[in-house]
């Protein structure tokens, strides 16, 4: 074993995997915002909500293009950092990962053909059903991969004898059970992220001065989806949590500091900890972790003192955990705000103040979603597979992964940045009042 | 036919695949930023623009084929070549990186800087190469293994007359696949300019493209005597490509059948590759491992092999979709048609 090349393949893949679920989770929820902005521009036949869509598919491209690449880097880096691992996993696990290449192949063929063929039909609809299989692609990579991923926590579909792998059945190792709430956790965290996203860019038009009913239209669109699949993300949230206390105890009892095994055990929220382990500033709810995790006020609930010392996740998951679950319930309290005001008629939904909540939201669901998968990975050691292999054991021996890490820093800085100067340029070019101008005087010449 | 040789026919298939359209693109790079050194680049840029942009995503998604696909059915390629290639297919994959996010930023976002045009056609060398050492170290004599584990030596690597003839062919087959194709596609793009342009570029790339195919299987007599071996006992199959290479030449020459000779570009590179590909079985890597010591167990090989028949049902119609539209569409070609984009 190489104790550095081990540290290394770990921060390069902690990096990889940082930076690109950015872009992933916008290529997996923002095909789906596209499609019901079209879909209600057509239904209402309002040019605003189609140009919405039209707007949102030119940035959609950069951002697909960012995580197609790092993509497909995470995706050589499994083998690269990891041999040992994929050559184990790869003998139960590899039946997703290959499937996951065809739906991603499905969805770059349909992005190109949708994004060509703008008014080249005559009827809307056809072209709004050339996004169907961009979006279905998109959520089905989307449950693929993290199939994968579940089947590192829960590893199952297979048996060990003597040192060989046996009975191997490709299916059950699909269906695992971290699987049901791990791929919709990651479907309706990424439709969220991506509502909030864009509504966060709305929100900040109309803080610059804009006043333009598009991005009323877009804001309030947003935030109503950011509503429903927040709602979501926080119930599937919630069985989550039933399923680590089944399954991954120790996973459960780490994020919640709960040391003592014990019935009707208390939810520690915030709070920080010492390094004797003393928990202090934290608020303790009485019933809540064991209603958390059961469903009833007086179940018992493991503790970590009954786990083996080196099987034990780092403490700090707490943090993490923490600033998930916070972000999440801000941003269904703040879309719960903006669409019953709406609806009823409240003044200070449209102050400069609940605006710029409503900005912040777009970068907070990121660091949420980023926070979320520091979670499950860091909760998962030491192991890479879940009592089988451990972290170290899976990891390569080479000893240039130092300076790969420092490449791909390189390499991110340079693809965050290009990015977001492409992005920005894009849209300030061609601001929606000039679109909006240009597409009357189209239409004025076609109808001539 | 076991299951083992099935494997890894489809997988080699599919490098094939990606070995023709990302030469395709890899080479419009260079070409577009050549032709901006020597002042013809209004000549080019507009044909290559638009055949790569629809496209250029999907050349990606056959290396992640690939990729994925041969650690799927051979678990122990992971092991072996995840450990000893981290340096060059690292590399190869932050040039990719570069290369694809800033081609969707340029055609996308904002248009024309020089620079960026050079970078482009410079990675398009680069990247080739890279993923060209993969077959060399493949050929055995590279790799050691040290406490059970392979460790590659670069400097035995790098010193190799084999490694940079392999190289030097990766970077001619590039340019003359992409700079026959693109005859093709202006021709009836009717840019009959940039058609001859093209035309001579494939001529001049047709010579050092077949003296660093002769240079290689001299050189394996040396490197690897087994394997020169198996290459020179199935002959007729380089025979046919080599003459199916001629043919083309020929073509071209005339000017005649610029479509057929597409055809028989990718036919000869069929055969030679195959021809390549068996003279190597059984080994993924000399000599220690073949495809039968790496291959996964035969309950995962089953369930990959019904996903990739599966898989196929959904591409191959989506596939012909795509190239209806944008490649063979003549209206999009010649760029009748009003512009479509998002």
């Amino acid at each position: 074993m190489n104790e550095s090349a081990v540290f290394w393949s770990r921060l390069l893949t902690e990096l990889t995997l940082t930076f690109h679920i950015i872009y992933a989770t916008i290529g997996v929820g923002v095909p789906l915002m596209i499609m019901i902005a079209q879909w209600v521009g057509l239904k209402k036949n309002d040019e605003h909500y189609i140009l919405l869509a039209r707007r949102i598919t030119r940035g959609f491209v950069i951002t697909v293009a960012v995580g197609v690449v790092t993509g497909t880097a995470i995706g050589l880096q499994l083998s690269l950092l990891w041999p040992n691992f994929m050559q184990l996993a790869g003998q139960v696990i590899a039946l997703p990962l290959f499937m996951e290449t065809f739906a991603f192949f499905f969805e770059a063929i349909f992005l190109g053909i949708y994004l060509y063929t703008w008014d080249r039909f005559d009827n809307q609809k056809k072209h709004m059903l050339l996004l169907v299989p961009v979006a279905i692609g998109a959520s089905i990579s989307a449950v693929f991969i993290t199939i994968v991923n579940s089947f590192m926590n829960t590893p199952q579909g297979f048996e060990v004898v003597s040192g060989q792998l046996v009975n191997i059945q490709p299916l059950v190792a699909m269906f695992n059970p971290s699987m049901p709430t791990k791929v919709a956790h990651v479907l309706a965290s990424a439709y969220m992220t991506s509502a909030f996203l864009l509504a966060s860019i709305a929100a900040y038009r109309l803080l610059r001065g804009s006043n333009h009913p598009y991005y009323k239209k877009s804001l309030f669109l947003m935030m109503k989806m950011g509503l429903i699949f927040s709602i979501a993300t926080a119930v599937i949230g919630d069985f989550s949590g039933k399923f680590l206390a089944e399954y991954q105890p120790e996973k459960l009892a780490a994020a919640e500091w709960h040391f003592e095994t014990e019935e009707a055990a208390p939810l520690i929220l915030m709070g920080f900890m010492d390094e004797e382990q003393n928990i202090k500033f934290a608020i303790e709810i009485p019933y809540l972790l064991s209603i958390l995790a059961y469903g009833n006020p007086m179940a018992e609930v493991t503790g970590l003192n009954d786990f083996p010392e080196d099987e034990i996740p780092p403490l700090y998951i707490h943090y993490l955990f923490n600033l998930m679950v916070l972000i999440g319930t801000a941003m269904i309290l703040v879309s719960v705000l903006y669409v019953a005001g709406v609806w009823r008629g409240w003044g200070f939904i449209h102050r400069p103040w609940f605006r710029w909540v409503t900005v912040l939201g777009g970068p907070l669901t990121i660091i949420a979603i980023e926070a979320g998968w520091w979670l499950a990975e860091v909760g998962r050691q030491p192991w890479i597979l879940r009592g089988y292999m451990r972290t170290a054991e899976g990891a390569t021996t080479s000893d240039q992964v130092d300076l790969m890490f420092i490449l791909f820093c390189i390499l991110y800085l340079v693809l965050g940045i290009g990015s977001v100067v492409v992005l920005r340029r894009m849209y300030r070019l061609n601001p929606i009042e000039r679109e909006i101008e240009d597409r009357m005087a189209e239409m004025k010449g076609v109808g001539r | 036919m076991s299951l083992e040789v099935l494997g890894i026919i489809v997988l080699w298939i599919f490098l094939f695949g990606y070995v023709i359209v990302a030469s395709i693109d890899f080479g419009a790079g260079f070409f577009n930023a050549y032709s901006l050194l020597t002042g013809r680049s209004h000549i080019l840029s507009n044909i290559i623009q638009r055949y790569l942009s629809p496209v250029w995503e999907v050349t990606n998604v056959f290396l992640v084929f690939f990729f994925v696909g041969i650690v799927g059915f051979f678990p122990k390629t992971a092991f072996y070549y995840g450990t000893v290639l981290l340096v060059p297919v690292s590399i190869a994959i932050i040039l990719l990186a570069i290369r694809g996010s800033y081609y969707a930023f340029e055609s996308y976002g904002s248009r024309g800087h020089k620079g960026y045009a050079f970078a482009y056609g410079v990675s398009g060398l680069l990247i080739p190469s890279s993923l060209s050492v993969v077959l060399t170290i493949s050929e055995g004599g590279f790799v050691e293994i040290v406490d059970g584990s392979p460790v590659l030596d670069y400097w035995a690597l790098f010193t190799s007359p084999l490694t940079w003839s392999i190289v030097l062919l990766s970077i001619a087959s590039v340019l003359y696949i992409s700079a026959v194709f693109l005859t093709w596609y202006a021709w009836k793009a009717q840019d009959l300019n940039a058609s001859e342009l093209m035309r001579k570029y494939a001529l001049t790339w047709s010579g050092p493209l077949m003296l660093m195919a002769a240079a290689i299987i001299i050189q394996m007599q040396e490197h690897n005597p087994d394997r020169f071996r198996n290459m020179i006992s199935i002959w007729p199959m380089f025979g046919v490509s080599a003459i199916l290479f001629l043919l083309t030449v020929w073509l071209l020459w005339k000017k005649r059948g610029l479509g057929l000779s597409v055809g028989l570009l990718i036919l000869q590179f069929l055969f030679a590759f195959f021809a390549y590909g068996i003279s190597h079985y059984p080994y993924l890597l000399y000599p220690y491992l073949t495809i039968y010591e790496g291959f996964t167990n035969q309950e995962m090989a089953i369930a990959l092999v019904i996903a990739f028949i599966a898989g196929l049902c959904l591409l191959i119609p989506s596939l012909y979709l795509i190239f209806r539209l944008f490649v063979f569409n003549k209206e999009y070609v010649t760029g009748n048609q009003k512009d479509f984009h998002a």
